[in-house]
């Protein structure tokens, strides 16, 4: 590549040195990075760390101080997988360095999100109910973000009702992008509900995509927790926060997160709303009820 | 020349110039001399502005002021895809403050991906009075309140059509809100609404509009109903069915196969969600008569889906789920020779596997068997070099030709070698092709091709492509014509987009994301283009605190006269020459 980098140089007149437009001051000589395809990591692996680095200084003191913000309900029937590893896990939107999922495999995007402080959970809070399955079907592997290029519209449309005569409509079938607002923040933001796998998952990931929004009242927990789910954040969590996680179901109805097993929510949820906890007081008790008659 | 300006009264120029439509002629003429400039903005009565940023409202009206339409679009094409952030812009409502009071007679309004809100909408409801289009393509921001302002406000309203846009669906009241009185209906959309109209005032509202033309109901519509409506409006030209499914019964079939025949003018169906293929016969006395079909989310399988469109000899357009397989379009090869454009959507676009037997040989038996075939979209898991010249050599009339091979970087399944002297054989071949999207393995070879070959082309879509910096630089030095670059998952990085930064202003914009454009890069551009809107677009944090040469998540480049815009989201940054605006 280097041979056929300096012809092209040569070929078109184009002496990219002496244009104005290059990095560094003039007469230094910006550093050069490997255009070269030999192998398919495109970043120089210097790379990696200070991108991961960059992050941890923007959003992961927010959210390590800022956990326990979301009150969600984690009663005896939902399910709580604790020991989930990081495979599935990153929200879509921060693209930290390495940016295919697909093909990446898991091993690496447990690196990077354990690098970037997420909850990894080593002490179950309660017994589990039920052990979520891996995710072992082949038909679900890790999806890249905006690929296959297919409109939000089809994409939903084919979610909701999975074709029939389809084996594998029973698997997990595309993805189903929600909507999720915050009381007070200037934009809502667009979560595939299929890349979580349970409730912990997708609390983190709204930890992070909202933090910035509540930098300035945080400090609720002084204490970054990094080694995992503690049972004082966990507690934290169930009890008095400033925020509340309820969702608007097929229905029409607005329910706190968490009261329902995880399939059951992810197949109802047509949107999420980060309520103000003294907004969300008149919501328990409905949800109680409803939860009896689906019971 | 002197002689010749005062020969003419300016009205007859005037006249002369309301033959000529064209943007691009209109923008000729007025550059001939300063009076033709002055009469032909004064005249201009449509605008089309493809960025809603590159230029401000005030801007607009100011040079003209008796605009009758307005088409904007806003966000990039990848929005579709799930790319742009949500709140990264595309705000409609100043630029419907500034029409409202400027722009008394506006007629119609087009959107695309933008975000209207229903203050926009009641804002048009009670500002134009003579206001007959709206249409609303991929946009969002609005609820069926918005929708209701509309109704009840726009006695002119001829269409309404909300295609594909996220829409607040509260409840269905809003389609009563047309008022007894209100009969100029010529074109209704709401298929993107989840929930159920009043279906008594739908009943009434198409029973009332002797002109409605186009009616494109929504899933929540049941077909036991349709045979009403339809039946209702027996002028219908565009129909889109609700849910075409339900349990077999002698009476609805009928009905409905004699509502939708007695359609006599019916050019094109679509909707067809949730299909019954027991109902398929009741439009095929319509077949003959149809130019364009879409059977996008019609989950049939390839017998009842081939024999549907081989009786449909006069299409000119079909949309179809990749259920149709090889066979199928086989079929449709054969039978439909005026067949124009051809659009295969993925039904299990997520399996691994295989769910149907659709190969890049349904492709080629279209390409060889429709000599009109200009226009293809095409997703499928396999294709070969072999089979893309092929396609180019039988089709060079293709103008448009959209392929996606669903894996990433898939080489040629014959070969295994990249899909460079394919997609080189298609820009080659294709003298006259406009819009061009990859997929599958690629080298910077093919770049080499497009930008030898492809020198009409104006969208060009990329990602998981090429090896280095020359293939970028391979596109923005030779297509001419390039209009809109979007790039995602590709080894591009600074050098082709510094050498070539003049190019972008001649471009509508540029897209790239997850490739290795620096931060240090963009600012560099943002302070020598300042005729460029430099966007860095980064959910990690400001660019500041990560190192120069860091790659940015996202660049958004446009070309713009309106400077940079105010209403960014704080992960968005503009490049700028004046550092205290930069935000961190």
């Amino acid at each position: 590549m280097e041979s056929s980098d300096k012809s092209f140089e040569r070929n078109n007149g184009l002496n990219l040195k002496a244009t104005e437009l290059r990095l560094g001051l003039p007469g230094s000589v910006s550093p050069e990075r490997d255009d070269g395809a030999e192998d398919n990591n495109w970043y120089p692996s210097g790379e990696v760390k200070s991108l991961v680095s960059g992050d941890k200084r923007g959003f992961s003191d927010a959210i390590d101080g800022c956990s326990g913000k979301w009150v969600f309900s984690v009663s005896g029937g939902s399910e709580v997988d604790l020991c989930k590893g990081g495979g599935l896990f990153s929200p879509r939107g921060f693209n930290v360095g390495k940016s295919l999922a697909g093909s990446e495999g898991k091993n690496q995007q447990e690196g990077v999100a354990a690098t970037v402080g997420k909850v990894n959970v080593t002490q179950p809070q309660k017994p589990l109910q039920e052990k979520r399955p891996q995710l072992s079907t082949p038909a679900a592997k890790a999806q890249v973000v905006g690929w296959p290029p297919i409109r939000s519209f089809r994409k939903n449309s084919m979610a909701n009702h999975p074709p029939k005569n389809d084996d594998n409509a029973e698997a997990k079938s595309g993805c189903l992008y929600v909507k999720v607002s915050m009381d007070g923040a200037p934009y809502l933001r667009k979560i595939d509900l299929k890349t979580y796998g349970s409730y912990l998952e997708l609390s983190s990931a709204l930890e992070k995509m909202f933090s910035c929004f509540t930098i300035g009242q945080c400090g609720y927990h002084g204490v970054p927790s990094r080694d995992g789910l503690t049972e004082r954040r966990l507690m934290d969590l169930l009890h008095g926060s400033e925020y509340v996680l309820t969702y608007e179901d097929k229905d029409g109805d607005w329910m706190l997160v968490g009261d329902v097993p995880w399939e059951m929510f992810s197949n109802s949820c047509k949107r999420l709303r980060i309520m103000k906890s003294s907004e969300a007081i008149g919501l328990a008790p409905r949800v109680m009820e409803k939860s009896k008659n689906r019971y | 020349m002197q002689r010749m300006t005062y020969s003419f009264p300016e009205e007859v120029l005037e006249h002369v110039f309301s033959f000529i439509q064209s943007d691009n002629d209109r923008n000729s003429i007025s550059l001939v001399c300063k009076s033709w400039y002055e009469i032909e903005r004064w005249c201009r009565r449509r605008i089309f502005i493809g960025n809603c940023y590159a230029v401000c409202p005030t801007m607009v009206i100011k040079r003209f002021p008796e605009v009758r339409t307005i088409e904007l679009k806003g966000k990039p094409h990848f929005a579709d895809f799930n790319l742009v952030p949500e709140g990264w812009g595309g705000y409609v409502h100043p630029w419907i403050i500034a029409m409202a009071s400027s722009y008394p007679w506006l007629e119609e309004i087009r959107l695309k991906r933008m975000v209207i809100t229903d203050d926009s909408l009641e804002l048009i409801a009670k500002s134009f009075k003579n206001f007959q289009v709206l249409v609303l393509s991929a946009c969002e921001g609005f609820s069926t309140d918005g929708l209701a302002a509309i109704a009840a406000n726009c006695r002119n309203l001829r269409e309404l059509d909300l295609r594909e846009s996220e829409v607040d669906d509260l409840n269905g009241h809003w389609l009563s809100h047309f008022p007894d009185t209100y009969t100029s209906l010529v074109s209704l959309n709401i298929s993107c609404l989840g929930s159920e109209v009043s279906f008594s005032a739908l009943e009434r509202l198409v029973g009332r509009c002797p002109n409605l033309r186009t009616l494109c109901l929504n899933r929540a519509i049941p077909l036991d109903r349709l045979a009403n409506l339809v039946c209702r409006v027996p002028q219908l030209v565009e129909l889109g069915t609700g849910a075409y499914s339900s349990d077999m019964r002698p009476d609805v079939f009928s009905n409905l196969a004699g509502a939708v025949t007695g359609c006599k003018q019916l050019r094109s169906l679509s909707g067809f969600w949730d299909v019954n293929p027991a109902y398929l016969p009741a439009v095929y006395p319509n077949c003959t008569r149809l130019t364009s079909l879409n059977l996008g989310y019609a989950t049939i399988q390839s017998p009842d889906l081939t024999k549907l469109v081989s009786q449909c000899q006069n299409l000119q357009r079909l949309w179809v789920l990749d259920y149709i397989e090889d066979s199928g379009l086989e079929a449709l090869a054969a039978s439909c020779k005026d067949l124009q454009e051809l659009r295969v959507f993925p039904s299990d676009p997520y399996g691994v596997e295989p769910n149907v037997s659709l190969t890049e040989q349904g492709l080629v038996s279209v390409s060889e068997g429709c000599p009109k075939l200009q226009s293809v979209l095409y997703f499928c898991r396999q294709m070969s070099n072999a089979a893309l010249i092929t396609i180019a050599r039988n089709r060079p009339n293709m103008t448009r030709f959209r392929l996606c091979i669903i894996e990433p970087r898939t080489p040629d399944y014959l070969t295994l070698q990249p899909l460079d002297t394919g997609f080189g054989a298609i820009v080659e071949h294709c003298k006259d092709l406009q819009r061009l999207s990859l997929s599958g393995l690629l080298t910077d070879r093919v770049f080499e091709y497009i930008g030898t070959y492809a020198k009409k082309l104006e969208m060009l879509s990329v990602a998981f492509a090429g090896d280095s910096d020359l293939g970028l630089h391979h596109i923005l030095s030779g297509c001419e014509n390039l209009r809109k670059l979007e790039i995602r998952d590709c080894p591009f990085g600074d050098k082709a987009l510094l050498a070539n930064a003049a190019k972008l202003e001649t471009m509508r914009s540029l897209w790239m994301s997850s490739c290795l454009v620096s931060y240090g890069a963009c600012k560099l551009l943002g302070q020598k283009m300042p005729r460029l809107n430099v966007e860095v677009i980064d959910e990690r944090g400001a660019p500041d605190s990560r190192p120069e040469n860091c790659p940015v998540e996202k660049l958004y480049i446009y070309r713009t006269i309106a400077g940079p815009r105010l209403d960014m989201p704080g992960f968005v940054w503009t490049m700028y020459e004046d550092s205290a605006l930069r935000l961190s």
